[in-house]
């Protein structure tokens, strides 16, 4: 049998405030030879994992609980933690697992749950680890063959695939790979300690991007150089920088979104979550009413110009700020002050987001600069129409007001989409857009893990850290696949490479 | 006795008191933990007249605040899963449908038929386990005649 990966005794720890669950999922997953901690408190639950950071390897936790909603622990996890989340529910309807992928699960079971389904979860576990090794892979600059460069042989052991790093890595491969690794001494991949991004260590990215920001050649090397932190490596900076990103395009969607009220539902958040709970519940709508409006109507707010069509449905932005608010050490309090941040900021004629504490401390024209240069050397210009137009404050004022959808324009969703342009991925405009938007949204939205690049220019990144179910992949014709690495986007630039 | 009870236990799913995941918790029952199933069962009982008290207390108000009874059903419905409470689901779940549709008439109706389902479920449970105690643990069943 390989050495390193192992099912047995893999460390699972499972939160659900209903005790009767609790019980049974305790009793199942010793069955399946698992190390089981159980906890009936998302609270409680972050408390230990933020503890002892090594200490688990895999989150098992219900969508509704008293203290703190599923999703929110899911982000925190996630984004923290950087460790697989399955969610749990009773409650199987499409829109609420759409959700739970959306804020990065990577399993959703529905209640009664039964002994199969556990008995396969460490795959998750697995997958991640693998992820992980890609992930540094991926954050070598400059080029694509790398894999040819004798540095780096070792990881493939000689002779193997050399097209590797540019398709869809076969699993047996992958897992080879994640063994060597683990065989190997030098190799820096093998049991590397998670990063905590406290926020001191935050505040230095941050500011180390804003530094860089004009010339929007963020890339994870000049990151790390400039913040100057002598235990951190590149691919430490390299997988924050992509969670940072995506993090911002969700604010970036949930600034959409915030004006779409509609069916409210009443989750529990605590009060102090309220602000950032009342966004989320502005933002989330009957994802039907988003769908069809969107589907049916092209001049409605979920729109992309016509072009592009988003056909998914975009959620809660703001979950994530509060997710990038843990990562200071609070007790996910989340503070209203940067939620009026947001609030304001985004009221005040923002052409670009900047909600986040961090991103708000950092001068919300930090992003602006990085991003427009990018729109200019990025494809078709006029696409990416800045929203400084004079439009912005007027439409922002009318989403907020909500009452009148039909007034929000496709600049705002020009917003997102060029923002999320900006920093991710660039499709070139030749490609028909409208599909691939799509499926790029769901892939953002899947975070991407089963996105791989086939196309010629991109590396294998692979994107973050959750695994999607395989079906979702079959979905995506091959060729749409995108190595969606924000580095590469960087790189890009870097290389002058850019597909236009 | 042991035949007793598998036919007690055989008709509460034939009359959809109870479903497979029933028979899913018992399969969960070993020699580390015996009396499974009637912990797992009491633990549930307990829970849930918790969350009954709690729908109670919101009825009687009279505010008929839909999302929140709405709530309290999702997590009663979700309990009830958990030891396979067939019909106390589906009452559950037509409970929910009436605060969807801001129906206060057939909450409390379904409420009522809720929780009279839940107390049949208990009463034959604890005969059940009762009897099953009583025949002793599985094992001696199979002692060769």
């Amino acid at each position: 049998m390989d050495k390193g990966f192992s099912p047995v005794g893999l460390r699972v720890l499972v939160v659900d405030d209903d005790p009767t669950w609790l019980k049974i999922l305790e009793k199942m997953l010793k069955k399946c030879s698992y190390e089981v901690t159980t906890c009936g408190l998302a609270r409680e639950a972050l408390r230990l994992l933020r503890e002892r950071k090594d200490r688990y390897d895999i989150v098992i936790s219900d969508v509704n609980m008293p203290d703190m909603d599923g999703f929110k622990l899911l982000e925190h996890v996630g984004l923290e933690l950087d460790l697989p989340v399955i969610m749990m529910s009773v409650d199987g309807e499409t829109k609420r697992v759409m959700k739970g992928v959306q804020h990065g699960a990577c399993d959703y079971l529905l209640k009664p749950i039964r002994m199969k389904e556990l008995k396969i979860i460490w795959q998750h576990v697995l997958r991640k680890k693998l992820q992980e090794v890609r992930d540094i892979e991926g954050c070598y600059e400059g080029g694509a063959d790398w894999f040819t460069r004798n540095d780096e042989t070792h990881y493939l052991g000689g002779g193997e695939d050399v097209s590797f790093g540019r398709k869809r890595k076969e699993f047996d491969f992958e897992k080879k790979l994640l063994l060597q690794d683990e065989s190997d001494p030098s190799s820096s991949t093998s049991k590397k300690a998670r990063v905590v991004w406290s926020f001191e260590l935050h505040q230095k990215f941050v500011n180390a991007v804003n530094q860089i920001g004009c010339d929007h050649k963020a890339g994870p090397k000049k990151i790390l150089d400039l913040m100057n932190v002598p235990w951190l490596t590149r691919e430490n900076v390299a997988s924050h920088l992509q969670k940072y990103r995506l993090y911002l395009s969700r604010l970036e969607k949930g600034k959409e979104l915030k004006c779409y009220s509609g069916g409210v539902k009443n989750m529990d958040s605590p009060p102090k979550d309220a602000e950032f709970s009342s966004l989320i519940h502005k933002g989330e709508t009957d994802p039907k009413q988003l769908a069809s409006s969107s589907v049916s109507d092209p001049s409605s707010d979920v729109h992309m110009p016509p072009k592009a069509k988003k056909t998914r449905v975009e959620f809660d932005p703001p979950i994530s700020s509060s997710a990038f608010d843990s990562l200071i050490p609070w007790d996910d309090v989340i503070e209203p002050k940067p939620t009026i941040l947001y609030e304001s900021s985004f009221l005040q004629q923002q052409p670009l987001p900047s909600q986040s504490p961090y991103v708000a401390n950092s001068a919300p024209t930090l992003m602006e600069d990085e991003m427009k240069p990018s729109y200019e050397t990025c494809v078709n210009a006029d696409e990416f129409l800045m929203p400084q137009d004079k439009n912005s404050t007027v439409i922002l004022q009318d989403l907020v007001d909500l009452s009148a959808p039909s007034v929000i324009s496709s600049n705002v969703t020009n917003d997102t989409e060029t923002m999320l342009r900006s920093l991710n991925w660039e499709l070139p405009e030749s490609h028909h857009s409208g599909f691939i938007d799509t499926d790029l949204d769901f892939s953002w939205i899947q975070n991407e893990h089963f996105l791989a690049n086939t196309s010629g220019n991109f590396q294998n990144f692979q994107f973050q850290d959750y695994s999607c179910s395989p079906s979702l992949l079959s979905e995506l014709p091959p060729h749409l696949w995108f190595g969606n690495e924000p580095e590469e986007y960087t790189l890009m630039i870097d290389n002058g490479l850019f597909i236009s | 006795m042991q035949r007793q009870v598998a036919l007690i236990k055989q008709s509460l799913l034939d009359q959809g008191y109870l479903d497979e995941q029933f028979m899913e918790l018992e399969e969960l029952q070993d020699d580390a933990n015996p009396n499974f199933v009637e912990e797992v069962a009491t633990l549930y009982f307990k829970d849930s007249a918790r969350l009954i008290n709690n729908i109670d207390q919101a009825l009687e108000r009279g505010s008929f605040d839909f999302n929140r009874l709405d709530n309290y059903m999702h997590q009663f419905k979700g309990s009830s899963t958990s030891i396979g409470a067939s019909k106390v689901k589906t009452e559950c779940t037509m409970f929910r449908e009436y605060c969807r549709a801001g129906n206060a008439e057939g909450c409390l109706r379904t409420f009522k038929q809720l929780k009279k389902e839940h107390a049949t479920l208990r009463k034959k449970l604890e005969q059940y386990f009762q009897l099953a105690r009583q025949a002793g643990p599985k094992e001696t069943a199979r002692r060769p005649k």
